[in-house]
């Protein structure tokens, strides 16, 4: 197929940038959106331009590190997936496709497609964790049996790949459903709640003044997440963090 | 320099205890005082970084991603091995130790395989503190399955994203850490050279891969963590950046690599679809303890199959043909890796291929199907079972053990693997080979330690399935933490390593001359388009079978296509500002000169183990005729290569291997 391409492109963070149109031709259906954007990017080094930046990395949907807002969509129109995962066969030949990076005041451009998203690693770092060090003598880890529910649901929680679509859908750039997550996943096992008072209120904290936005329980995060990182997440969150602060 | 692999004396159960309760340690308030970097934020990196920062050291690490999340191991599916013997079926670290050794092909050091196995349980434990969803069963128990190549069930599991669970683990102890200020932490930075002086790793050079600036870091000491180098065949299932820059400098400024021709070739990938494709994606070998692989017997099935004439669901149980079953019946589908890869090209070059490019079989799961929905018929207690039925309760479990599998299947193929069988072909996946290390992890270079993939040291000529998260965290959790501390003992009383001295000057000098050599060079052709040629001569000549003349074929190729590289390469953009172009044209020029090292190693390597097949030694007659003959008396050795500037003329070193706790035995999986 052909396709028509309206990228965005930016030099630097400190440089203004702009929409540009680009044309691909004979793309296969069997390709991935990143092998397209390959296929533009040798087509841009052979004519001597600069290929778009992208950030991309296992291709297999996992890591996290692709980031593309496809027509208004982050990670484009299939569901569940991220967008190395999102095939062609998605689209049809003579359409015209825009692709934007994640937008929000979070998540500044570093270049073209690239963002910033060191905002998610200090929200991580203000809490996301369990304060026990490697030692090597650390409980038998069936000594202290975990229902298959609990363990199952904070897997569920634990699957985010921190890609950040999250706050890209929603309107009021929110990270609640990331961080819903992480707190969630430690509030759902035994070995969490020691630090559970502190973890939610330092991590709420964090996600604050890194100039995120509140929910408004829209839900467009839950429809783009594309590992279905549930909306119930959000809620559990704000549970703990009215019981933390009732405890002070 | 005659190799000195430092093993400790005593017998094998008792050598890690008896190592680590006399060897140097460094006291609290001297750990203040030392540096350590850390190259590769994933398993193993990552575990090392937080331990040796919670000890008291002062740890930078560095990440090309924009977040040590991000790391290859985080796609890492099926799991990780464990001698608990929570299953109660004969495990025991002699057991997962033996297996791993039977399982490398008798080509791994006997005493390193012992440690891991031994601090194996240890993982586990550690991991649940650290609060890993590893599944559970109904009693709230942890959860076991079995991979390929064992008898057990040790191999723990969070869903199929084991590797991701596990990588959170570590990077949420290593955040604990960066909060308290004990890790510098250097996301989108790569090093580019190792800096040597009087004899020692003291720094690396690195770019800012945002600002393209060069940095100078010093340490007392440097770990690389950088992960394996399977992209040097351009299509693998590694990710887009997993690179081999890190560990081939410092190959070049003194340390030995290992055993390069030792590389995986992973049964279970789904096969290419054309020439666009940027990589290949596995499909975790956890899904034949469920799936049977097949072809078709009869060639005119093939055909039909192929023009679209026939479904494979429309061949009955005797027109297909089980090869892994019939020619392997004690482990069936779970023989491993190298066996199952080698078997699935052998009928694919026979013309059983079941896709338009002749290179798919079929991974089969219509009975687990059937069996799985037979009992839960019986456990819900529903008599006379319809077959939609029975079906529809089968396809549950099948999806509860690995939904985000066949999800991902779906998406890629466009097909619904619960209704058809799933089409896979072998792709290159992990190097067992790497940088040489002793017992304690360091490298030739005093001072440069390698761990995880980047280092050769565990898996021999094959690794088993579940194995490399296993010994990610084994190197960075337990091991590594406790063997640098001899070494920094003796550098209490250094004092901080300056960044201003001559040999610093001439490592960024010579960073910064290839970096404005690539900018500067405005070739013709790009990165990429080298990648690829060399990607395809790896495949043809140095892949799944190997001989003297294709070898010494790619040798030659290689030379060629690296010669052109720095004639041609074209590399737009500029120095000063993020070039994933610049990134790429560094790692393939040192993928084009490892490419033709490995193939050196192979040619060098006149028998055939684990990965490792070459097609003059086979069994030629017997109960094993058509297998892989390996040759102890001449290749019971580790080929440790010298770097002597051009990869040609690189100098073999041997470390002899001694089994002195296991037999040396023909591996058979019959």
């Amino acid at each position: 197929m052909n396709l028509t391409l309206k990228i965005w492109r930016q030099k630097d963070s400190n440089t203004k940038g702009q929409m540009v149109d680009y044309k691909v031709n004979d793309i296969s259906e069997h390709m991935s959106f990143l092998e397209m954007m390959d296929v533009l990017n040798e087509q841009l080094v052979n004519s001597g331009e600069e290929p778009v930046a992208f950030d991309h990395d296992c291709r297999e949907g996992i890591c996290g590190m692709c980031s593309l807002y496809i027509n208004g969509e982050a990670h484009g129109p299939d569901r569940g997936v991220t967008t190395c995962q999102l095939h062609m066969r998605m689209f049809n030949d003579g359409d015209t496709i825009t692709i934007e990076p994640w937008r929000a005041t979070a998540f500044p451009v570093i270049k073209d497609l690239v963002v910033d998203r060191t905002a998610f690693e200090r929200i991580q770092q203000a809490g996301g964790y369990i304060s026990v060090n490697t030692s090597g003598n650390t409980q038998d880890a069936n000594a202290i049996p975990i229902s298959k529910e609990a363990a199952d649901e904070a897997m569920d929680a634990a699957t985010c790949i921190g890609c950040g679509a999250c706050v890209a859908s929603c309107k009021n750039s929110s990270a609640m459903l990331f961080v819903g997550a992480k707190v969630s996943q430690y509030a759902l096992l035994p070995q969490g709640q020691v630090e559970a008072t502190e973890r939610v209120l330092n991590m709420v904290k964090q996600m604050d003044e890194e100039g995120f936005g509140n929910c408004t329980n829209t839900g467009a995060c839950e429809v783009e997440c594309p590992k279905g990182i549930s909306l119930e997440n959000i809620a559990r969150m704000n549970r703990e963090y009215l019981k933390a602060s009732l405890k002070g | 320099m005659a190799l000195d692999s430092k093993v400790p004396k005593g017998p094998i159960k008792d050598k890690w205890t008896t190592y680590k309760d006399k060897i140097n340690l460094v006291n609290p308030a001297n750990k203040r005082h030392i540096d350590v970097i850390v190259v590769g934020t994933g398993l193993a990196g990552g575990s090392a970084a937080a331990t040796l920062a919670e000890l008291g050291y002062n740890v930078k690490a560095f990440a090309y991603q924009d977040s040590p999340r991000r790391a290859h191991s985080i796609a890492a599916q099926g799991g990780i091995n464990a001698a608990k013997n929570y299953q109660g079926d004969g495990d025991s670290t002699y057991r997962l130790f033996y297996d791993t050794v039977k399982g490398g092909d008798y080509r791994s050091r006997e005493a390193n395989v012992y440690r891991l196995a031994e601090v194996s349980a240890n993982i586990i434990d550690q991991c649940v503190a650290q609060g890993v969803p590893f599944a559970r069963d109904y009693g709230g128990l942890l959860d076991n399955r079995s991979f390929g190549g064992v008898l057990v069930s040790r191999t723990f599991y969070a869903k199929g994203q084991t590797g991701q669970q596990l990588l959170l683990g570590a990077y949420s102890a290593m955040n604990r850490q960066i909060a308290r200020g004990k890790i510098e932490m250097y996301n989108r930075h790569e090093m580019l050279d190792v800096v040597v002086v009087d004899g020692k790793a003291r720094g690396i050079i690195a770019r800012n891969l945002v600002t393209g600036e060069i940095e100078r870091h010093s340490a007392h000491a440097v770990v690389i963590a950088s992960g394996g180098y399977g992209n040097v065949y351009f299509l693998s299932t590694n990710a887009m950046g997993s690179n081999a820059t890190a560990a081939w400098k410092i190959h070049k400024k003194g340390a030995y690599f290992a055993n390069p021709c030792y590389t995986q070739i992973h049964p279970t990938c789904i096969p290419r679809s054309g020439d666009y494709q940027s990589k290949l994606t596995l499909m975790s070998e956890s899904l034949r303890n469920d799936g049977r692989i097949w072809v078709p017997k009869h060639m005119d099935d093939v055909m039909a199959i192929r023009e679209g004439r026939k479904k494979p669901t429309d061949l009955s149980e005797d027109e297909r043909d089980y090869y892994l079953e019939r020619r392997y019946p004690a482990f069936g589908n779970l023989v491993p890796r190298d066996v199952a890869s080698r078997a699935a090209k052998e009928r694919c070059d026979a013309g059983y291929g079941v896709n338009a490019t002749g290179e798919a079989v079929y991974l089969d799961f219509a009975s687990a199907i059937e069996r799985y929905g037979k009992e839960q018929a019986k456990i819900h207690n529903i008599k006379d079972a319809s077959k939609a039925k029975i079906t529809e309760l089968g396809e549950k479990i099948v999806e509860a053990k690995y939904g985000n599998l066949f999800q991902m299947y779906e998406k890629i193929v466009d097909e619904n693997p619960y209704k058809t069988p799933m089409m896979i072909y072998p792709a290159t996946h992990y190097t067992m080979g790497g940088v040489w290390v002793d017992y304690n992890l360091m490298t030739t270079i005093p001072g440069c330690y390698c761990i995880g993939e980047a280092n050769f040291s565990d898996h021999g000529a094959n690794r088993l399935g579940a194995s490399a998260l296993m010994q990610g965290l084994a190197d960075g959790y337990f091991v590594l933490p406790y063997t640098i501390g001899d070494y920094l003992a003796d550098d209490i009383r250094t004092g901080k390593i300056s960044t201003e001295t001559k040999e610093f000057d001439e490592a960024e000098k010579a960073v910064k001359d290839r970096i404005d050599f690539f900018i500067n060079n405005n070739g013709t052709k790009s990165v990429d388009h080298f990648h690829k040629r060399l990607g395809k001569v790896m495949w043809d000549k140095v892949g799944m079978a190997r001989n003297e003349q294709g070898l010494k074929e790619a040798m030659a190729e290689i030379k060629q296509i690296r010669e052109e590289f720095w004639k041609e390469v074209k590399v737009p953009g500029g120095a000063s500002e993020m070039n994933p172009e610049l990134e790429k044209a560094g790692r393939v020029a040192d993928f084009l000169e490892l490419g033709e090292l490995f193939a050196k190693d192979a040619l060098m390597r006149e028998e055939s183990c684990g990965g490792h097949f070459r097609e003059e030694s086979v069994e030629e007659s017997g109960e094993q005729k058509g297998e892989a003959k390996r040759n102890d008396q001449d290749f019971a050795f580790v080929a440790a290569w010298e770097y002597k500037g051009e990869p040609a003329d690189a100098v073999l070193h041997k470390e002899q291997l001694e089994f002195k706790d296991i037999e040396l035995k023909q591996r058979s999986y019959k």
